[in-house]
């Protein structure tokens, strides 16, 4: 089983990218289960959401407290919050920023990855100049760096899961697979 | 069509298969996307249905309860306190035999204000005459649905589908979304025994005299206990034609078991885990999670209890100044029984507060550690 924590504030579409990426990979057979932080979200506040993933149906309903993965989809919270509470040694920390991983004082336990989703948001125009909705982008980056389903599969459950700019969303999306 | 829903949808999605025909509901945190969901439904033609938007809970049941009388399915959703204002409403529902489906999302009562889970709204109306199933993944909740139309409307007693807030609710897995063609074989349209019209002028629900009242209960009992039966016989027939059996209760490597775990809702999917990690230990552990609360499944608890030493039952309710609601039940299902197990009670997971492998731990830990119940309300991860 394989379960990862992302980070992001309300109003980035931290929820939906873990959504996307469930739909994802239930195309490929696999089990998931996907859920945010239980409570009430509000924009700018820091938000959570998490997936579980496994070959076999998933019966643990409890929280995820020792992510094998984060994702950091707004990199203003690593210095506001401790992004790797309870993060598992060797697991990944995948952050949306223009810097390069060395930017990032991690532990060594932990392989740090950067990807700037949000120029390629705005390159694509999702979301606003000042709001860019990255969560498509994201999803991208993670598929490929996580090894979790083919691109196509991502790029499918966007066109049927993304209301807005779906074929803007995909583009997104395969630009942050490629560039990952 | 297997599809990643979130729980809330699973209800809609049951609605929608089971051709609901009037839908009236009040919006609250956290059940609000199943009424919503239903509602694009009924806007964009994918569900022939009435939407009805109401002013409160208590008008949303009354407006199922009108339209049942006069013949239409019916479907409504909610959540703790627009539970409790329905209360007067539930009862008109079980007393005059109007087999409303509704959904609760099982969020603890007010105050400290809260919309995270437990099961006091649902369990508080345990005497209203309702069928409650307790729900342990999507799937279940959408295949519920269906079964509870075809259960209700056979015995014209309503059933309500109850789901963990957010630990279902919210949370999204794959589901099997049956096909329609299936579901209509297997659920016929709703042809009630007597319907309000004005072909045929009745009034319902009016004084009824000594004379007669008592005979209206002792009738509503009668089918009730006709129930456990018939969610058996409907969930047999489910799993001919869609794979998957829908019981009174889940057994879960009970048969050889020495200590089972009682549960209910989420917290008894958790526990098949908890139990794989204690039979990692040798202890030969099985889990009871019971679906059907409402009637209680007596037989099956006790054929299935009386073969093992000892039993946790752990609830996510209080009934303040006795116990565990569910450990009330199992008791009392097993009193004078020829065999009795040790029976411990365990309370966590109030207002939210996380159920985990570690909670069933220590409640294994501890009631294998003892040959008598020393206590009859053993409260887990509480801050004392």
């Amino acid at each position: 089983m394989i379960e990862i924590r992302f980070h992001g504030r309300g109003g980035q579409g931290t929820v939906v990218a873990s959504k996307i990426l469930a739909d994802a990979l239930a195309k490929e057979g696999n089990y998931v289960q996907a859920y945010p932080e239980f409570g009430v979200e509000r924009r700018g506040a820091p938000v959570y959401a998490f997936i579980r993933i496994d070959s076999k149906p998933i019966y643990d309903k409890s929280k995820i407290y020792h992510p094998d993965h984060v994702v950091v989809v707004d990199p203003t919270l690593v210095e506001a919050i401790d992004v790797t509470e309870g993060l598992k040694d060797g697991g990944y920390i995948i952050i949306n920023s223009e810097n390069s991983p060395e930017h990032f004082k991690f532990p060594d336990r932990y392989k740090v990855f950067t990807i700037n989703a949000t120029e390629i948001a705005v390159k694509h125009r999702l979301g606003t100049l000042a709001a860019p909705i990255v969560n498509t982008a994201i999803a991208g980056a993670v598929v490929k760096i996580l090894n979790l389903t083919r691109l196509e599969s991502l790029v499918e459950a966007i066109r049927e899961g993304v209301p807005i700019k779906p074929e803007d969303n995909v583009k997104a999306a395969i630009e942050a697979y490629e560039r990952a | 069509m297997k599809k990643v829903i979130m729980g809330n949808h699973a209800l809609s999605y049951g609605a929608m298969l089971s051709r609901a025909q009037v839908i009236a509901a009040y919006p609250i945190t956290p059940q609000t996307q199943v009424v919503e969901l239903l509602s694009e439904m009924c806007a964009d033609g994918t569900l022939n249905a009435k939407f009805i938007k109401v002013e409160s809970e208590h008008s949303a049941m009354a407006a199922c309860l009108g339209a049942s009388l006069a013949g239409a399915r019916t479907f409504t959703a909610t959540s703790a306190q627009g539970l409790a204002l329905m209360h007067e409403m539930l009862h008109w529902a079980a007393g005059g035999r109007m087999p409303v489906v509704m959904g609760n999302i099982n969020r603890a009562m007010a105050p400290g204000w809260s919309i995270w889970a437990d099961q006091n709204d649902s369990l508080s109306e345990r005497d209203t005459g309702w069928i409650q199933f307790y729900c342990a993944s999507n799937q279940e909740v959408l295949d519920t649905v269906i079964q509870a139309y075809k259960v209700s409307e056979k015995l014209m007693i309503p059933s309500m589908i109850v789901l963990d807030a957010f630990t279902l609710s919210h949370t999204y897995e794959v589901v099997e979304i049956p096909d329609q063609s299936l579901v209509d074989q297997y659920l016929p349209p709703f042809n009630p025994p007597w319907r309000l019209t004005p072909d045929d002028p009745h009034a319902f629900g009016g004084l009824t005299s000594p004379d007669h009242y008592m005979e209206l209960r002792y009738k509503l009992q009668k089918d009730m206990e006709k129930v456990p039966a018939l969610v058996e016989e409907t969930g047999k027939e489910y799993e001919k034609m869609f794979g998957r059996y829908l019981g009174q209760v889940e057994e879960y490597l009970c048969d050889d078991a020495e200590f089972i775990f009682v549960t209910s809702g989420t917290a008894g999917s958790t526990a098949r885990v908890a139990v794989d990690e204690l039979r990692q230990r040798g202890i030969k552990a099985g889990n009871l999670r019971i679906r059907l609360f409402r009637p209680f499944p007596f037989e099956k608890v006790r054929s299935i209890l009386s073969r093992v030493p000892r039993v946790a039952v752990l609830d996510r309710n209080i009934s303040y100044g006795h116990h565990g609601i569910f450990y009330q039940e199992v008791k009392s299902a097993m009193y004078g029984q020829p065999s009795q197990p040790l029976i411990f009670g365990f309370i966590a997971g109030l207002g939210g507060r996380d159920i985990t492998r570690d909670s069933f731990r220590e409640i294994a830990d501890y009631a294998l550690s003892r040959d008598r119940v020393e206590e009859e309300i053993v409260w887990i991860g509480v801050k004392k």
